[in-house]
C-alpha cells in the first residue's frame, strides 16, 4: 500500500517504449508540447502534466494500457471529451493519462429492444443522433452533450435538463465493460433490467474514474416525444419564482425540465443571444412539457395557471420549435454569457431540498454582499441542483482565494440545507477537501475500503473523488494545493 | 390494510447496534428479517439467527412538495403507500405489500418492483439515501435527500438487491411520483410471440404505456397519464378495455395470479425485452418483453443458458432446492470482486451468509 513512487529514467524509457510498441508511436503523445491539450478539463484552474499520453482505439490497448501500467506500478487517469467540471481528469504527473476519445464507435442500435451499444469516446448527442432514425433518442442531456463522451458520463452520472423526468445516467444504462486496473474484464448488467449479485453498474456510475475502466457501455433509448413546448414565467422576487417551483412540483405533473435564472443571469443571456428574456424580472423559470399533443396542450394549459397564480409578472408559451430552441438557447449559454461580465466566473454544483431554494438564494446573496464578488445563479430548480457562478478576475490574488471561500461557504450552506456538496458535477480534485462536510471519517473509511476492493495500489485517478484518510503518506503525496495560473 | 395501522412506530436503532456487535464478538452471523414476507423467495436458505428489523419502524419524514419520503427500514410498504395515498403520490416502482407484511428495508434489499418497472424504474432507481449498519456495527449514512448528488460511491444504490449481505437497512429515503391522472387497460386475445411483438411495437410509440404484460393468452396494456393523452392513445390502440384491470395488476405485483400458486419450481428470467418466446413453455411475459416467468423443475444449467442467449440471467425465484445456488453463476474475475465488496463492508462474514450466493 505504498504511494507509487516517481519512475526511474529508466523504467519511464521502458514503460514509454512499451507503450509505444502496443499503440504505435503516433499514439503515446511523450513531449510536454503536445501533452499541453491534456492538461486540464474544463476546470483550468487546477492543471498538471502527466508522464505520458496514451490514446488507444481498441479495449484491447486500453487493457494492454492498464496491464503495463499496473506492472510499472504508475497512476492511470481515464479522460473521455475533457469537459468535466471538477478536475477529475487533471493528469497525475507520475502517471499515465488515458484518453478513451479514439474509442468513438456507435457499435450498435437496436430500434426493437431500444438500446445502443456505444465505445465510450462516443459524444452524449451522437447517441441520439445515430437513433433518431427510429424516433429514439437518449435522454440524459448535459449542456456540454455536443462535445461530453458517454463514457465521461458514466464516470460523472451526468444529469442535464431533462433528468427531472427521465433520469440520470445511471438510470439510462442498460449494460457496460468494464476493465479493472489489473486489465481484467468485468461485463456488467445485461439486456435485461437488472443483473444477479451487486448491482456493480449502480456502484460504478459516478465513480469518477476510481474503481476501473468503461470500454463498453449500453445505454436504453426512449422514444421521442413528439411535441415539447417550453413556457417562461418572469417573476419580481426570487421568493415568488422559487415558491413557484414548489407549486409546480406539487402540481402532480412532471414538467420534462424546470430551469431558473436570476436577474444578472437573465439580463447577461438576453446580450448574449438576445431569447426575449423578460430584462426587469428578479427572476425567472423555464418549465417544459413534452409527450402527445394532447398531453402537452393539456399540461401547458394547467402549468400556464399555475404560474400565473404563483404571481408571474410575464408568461410566454413557445409556439415552435424555433421559439422553444431560442428560449432554452439563453439558458444553454448562460454560463459563457454570464462569463463575459468578469474576466473569470466560479460555477458551483450544490444541490438542496426544492423548498429551501429561497432561503438559500438570499443567503447565498448575502455571502456575495460580504465577499464583495457578483454572483449569477443559474439552476436546475426542479431538482433543486443550484449553480451560482461566483464572478471574479483571477489576476487580482485575493479574488480567487475569496472566491474559493465564498464557493466553500456555498457548499456548506447546501450541506446544512439537508443537501449535498455536487449535484452532477462530481468531486474530482476540486471538491476533495469539502468531502468531509458532508460525510463523516466512517463514511469515508467506507469509501476507502470499497475503491481498496477495486484498487489496492490507489493506482486509478488517485488523488480524486474520496480522500483517502488510513494513508496519510499517500495523501500528502498528492497534488494537494495546485498552483493556479 | 389494517394491519399496519396497529403496529406502533419505534426506534430501535440502539438495539439493532447492540445486536450486531453481539454478534460479531461471538463470531455468530445473523439472517437479516424484516417483514419475513420473502424468506422463501429470491435467495438461498439461511439458517443464521435472526436479526429483527421489523420493529424498526415509522415514517421519519414526507414532505408532499419535495416527492421524498424517508422511513425507517422496518416500515411497512403499506403503511408507507397509504401515507402516499393522501397526496396523491406512489412509489414509483410499485412493489409488493405482500399481506402488509413487506417492509421497505425488505423491498429495498430485493429490489422487488412491480409492473410498472420498465417505465417508471425499480426500488433501485428511487432510494436516494440510507442509514446502513455495516458489519463491523457502524452506523454510516449516504445519499441524502435531495435528487441529485454525486458526491462519494453510491452506497444507497448498491444495496438494491445486496440481500442484506452488505449492511442492515436501518433507514430509507425514496423519491415518489405522483399518481397518474387517469389509467386504462387494454385487452387481447394473442399468442405469445404475436403479444410480444405487439408491446415492443407499442413501447416504442411516444405514448403513455405504464404496464405491459402477457398471462392466459391474452396481453394487456397499461396506460396511465394525463386524460387526454390515455384516451386518445386507447382510442387508436383499440383492444377491449378491461374492467378489473387494478385487481390483474395487483395479482402480478403480489404474486397471488393463479399462474404463481402451487408448489412447481419458480423461475425469473430477465431478459432482452425482445428475446424471442418459447412457445409451449408454461410463461408469464411481463415489463413488455423484460421479465418472463416459467413454472418447471427445469434443470439449472439449462435455464441459465437459456437465459444467457436471451441476453439476460435466471433466478430459482421460489421453490426447488434452495440449499443450491439459485443465481445464475459469475464469471471468476466478477466473483473476485463481489466477494472484495462484501468484505469492504462486512469483514466478518456475519450478514446473511449464503443468502445471495453460497460463496458470498
Amino acid at each position: 500500500m505504498t504511494a507509487p513512487e516517481a519512475l526511474s529514467p529508466d523504467r519511464r524509457t521502458a514503460l514509454a517504449d512499451a507503450l509505444r510498441h502496443c499503440l504505435g508511436a503516433e499514439n503515446l503523445v511523450e513531449d510536454s508540447e503536445s501533452q499541453r491539450p491534456f492538461e486540464c478539463d474544463a476546470l483550468t484552474t487546477y492543471r498538471e502534466l502527466p508522464l505520458l499520453v496514451a490514446l488507444p482505439s481498441t479495449p484491447d490497448q486500453v487493457r494492454a494500457v492498464l496491464q503495463l501500467c499496473h506492472q510499472f506500478n504508475v497512476p492511470v487517469v481515464p479522460r473521455g471529451a475533457g469537459t468535466g467540471l471538477c478536475a477529475g481528469a487533471m493528469p497525475h504527473p507520475q502517471g499515465v493519462l488515458l484518453s478513451l476519445s479514439k474509442l468513438d464507435r456507435v457499435l450498435e442500435v437496436d430500434p426493437l429492444a431500444r438500446f445502443a451499444r456505444v465505445q465510450p469516446g462516443v459524444a452524449n448527442l451522437a447517441i441520439t443522433r445515430a437513433a433518431a432514425a427510429h424516433g429514439l433518442y437518449y435522454a440524459p442531456d448535459p449542456s456540454s452533450q455536443i462535445a461530453c463522451s458517454i463514457g465521461g458520463n458514466v464516470a460523472s452520472n451526468s444529469g442535464g435538463v431533462h433528468c427531472l423526468k427521465y433520469g440520470l445516467t445511471v438510470h439510462n444504462l442498460l449494460a457496460m465493460t468494464v476493465l479493472t486496473v489489473e486489465g481484467e474484464e468485468l461485463k456488467l448488467g445485461g439486456l435485461g433490467l437488472d443483473s444477479p449479485g451487486y448491482d456493480l453498474m449502480a456502484l460504478l456510475t459516478g465513480s469518477e474514474g476510481l474503481l476501473g475502466v468503461v470500454t463498453d457501455i449500453t445505454v436504453r433509448l426512449l422514444p421521442t416525444p413528439p411535441l415539447a413546448r417550453v413556457i417562461l414565467a418572469g417573476f419580481d422576487s426570487i421568493a415568488a419564482a422559487g415558491d413557484a417551483v414548489g407549486a409546480v412540483i406539487a402540481s402532480g405533473i412532471t414538467p420534462a425540465g424546470l430551469e431558473m435564472m436570476d436577474s444578472l443571469a437573465i439580463r447577461a443571456a438576453e446580450d448574449f443571444c438576445a431569447a426575449g428574456y423578460p430584462r426587469d424580472a428578479a427572476a425567472m423559470l423555464l418549465c417544459e412539457v413534452d409527450g402527445t399533443e394532447e398531453e402537452v396542450a393539456q399540461h401547458t394549459g394547467e402549468l400556464s395557471d399555475l404560474l400565473q397564480r404563483a404571481g408571474a409578472s410575464s408568461l410566454q408559451v413557445s409556439r415552435s420549435d424555433a421559439e422553444r430552441a431560442l428560449l432554452w438557447k439563453g439558458r444553454k449559454s448562460a454560463f459563457p454569457a454570464v462569463g463575459r461580465l468578469a474576466p473569470d466566473y466560479y460555477c458551483m454544483d450544490g444541490t438542496i431540498p426544492r423548498g429551501q431554494v429561497s432561503r438559500v438564494l438570499g443567503e447565498i446573496s448575502e455571502l456575495s454582499r460580504k465577499y464583495g464578488l457578483a454572483v449569477a445563479n443559474v439552476f436546475h430548480a426542479g431538482d433543486g441542483n443550484l449553480h451560482p457562478l461566483i464572478l471574479f478576475d483571477a489576476g487580482k490574488p485575493e479574488e480567487l482565494r475569496k472566491a474559493e471561500a465564498f464557493g466553500g461557504d456555498i457548499l456548506e450552506l447546501s450541506v446544512a440545507a439537508g443537501g449535498c456538496i455536487t449535484g452532477e458535477h462530481g468531486v474530482g480534485v476540486e471538491k476533495l477537501r469539502k468531502m468531509p462536510s458532508q460525510f463523516g471519517q466512517a463514511e469515508l473509511l467506507q469509501f476507502e475500503d470499497i475503491k481498496h476492493a477495486f484498487d489496492p495500489g490507489l493506482n486509478l485517478n488517485p488523488g480524486k473523488g474520496i480522500p483517502i484518510l488510513k494513508r496519510c503518506q499517500e495523501y500528502r503525496a498528492l497534488p494537494a494545493r495546485h498552483e493556479h495560473v | 390494510m389494517s394491519e399496519p395501522a396497529l403496529q406502533r412506530d419505534a426506534d430501535c436503532e440502539t438495539a439493532l447496534v447492540a445486536a450486531l456487535q453481539a454478534a460479531r464478538e461471538a463470531k455468530r452471523p445473523l439472517y437479516v428479517r424484516g417483514g419475513d414476507s420473502k424468506r422463501d423467495v429470491l435467495g438461498r436458505a439461511c439458517e443464521a439467527a435472526p436479526l429483527d428489523v421489523a420493529a424498526h419502524r415509522g415514517i421519519l419524514d414526507y414532505q408532499p412538495g419535495e416527492l421524498v419520503i424517508s422511513a425507517r427500514a422496518g416500515t411497512s410498504v403499506a403503511a408507507i403507500q397509504a401515507a402516499l395515498d393522501e397526496h396523491r403520490h406512489m412509489l414509483p416502482s410499485e412493489p409488493p405489500l405482500f399481506g402488509g407484511s413487506a417492509t421497505i428495508g425488505g423491498t429495498l434489499a430485493c429490489n422487488l418492483s412491480g409492473p410498472g418497472r420498465p417505465w417508471r424504474g425499480a426500488t433501485r432507481d428511487s432510494v436516494l439515501g440510507v442509514k446502513l449498519l455495516n458489519g463491523k456495527g457502524e452506523l454510516l449514512n449516504f445519499g441524502g435527500r435531495v435528487m441529485k448528488n454525486v458526491a462519494g460511491y453510491d452506497v444507497s444504490r448498491l444495496q438494491a438487491g445486496a440481500m442484506g449481505t452488505l449492511g442492515v437497512l436501518c433507514e430509507i429515503t425514496l423519491r415518489v411520483v405522483p399518481q397518474p391522472e387517469h389509467s386504462v387497460t387494454l385487452g387481447f386475445e394473442l399468442p405469445a410471440a404475436q403479444a410480444l411483438t405487439m408491446m415492443l411495437q407499442r413501447a416504442a410509440q411516444p405514448a403513455p404505456l405504464s404496464a405491459a404484460c402477457w398471462v392466459d393468452g391474452r396481453l394487456h396494456l397499461r396506460l396511465s397519464g394525463a386524460a387526454s393523452a390515455v384516451r386518445s392513445t386507447a382510442q387508436q390502440w383499440g383492444g377491449e378495455p378491461v374492467a378489473d384491470a387494478n385487481d390483474l395488476w395487483a395479482s402480478l405485483r403480489e404474486m397471488t395470479h393463479p399462474f404463481f400458486s402451487g408448489d412447481a419450481p419458480l423461475w425469473r428470467l430477465s431478459l432482452n425485452s425482445a428475446a424471442a418466446v418459447d412457445n409451449g413453455e408454461e410463461t408469464l411475459i411481463d415489463w413488455g418483453g423484460a421479465q418472463r416467468w416459467l413454472r418447471a423443475p427445469h434443470n439449472a444449467g439449462a435455464m441459465h443458458a437459456k437465459a444467457r442467449a436471451g441476453g439476460g440471467h435466471a433466478c430459482l425465484f421460489r421453490g426447488g432446492d434452495r440449499s443450491g445456488e439459485v443465481r445464475a453463476p459469475l464469471p471468476e474475475a466478477q466473483q473476485r470482486v463481489q466477494q472484495k465488496l462484501k468484505h469492504a463492508f462486512d469483514p466478518d462474514g456475519l450478514l446473511n451468509p449464503g443468502r445471495l450466493y453460497s460463496w458470498l
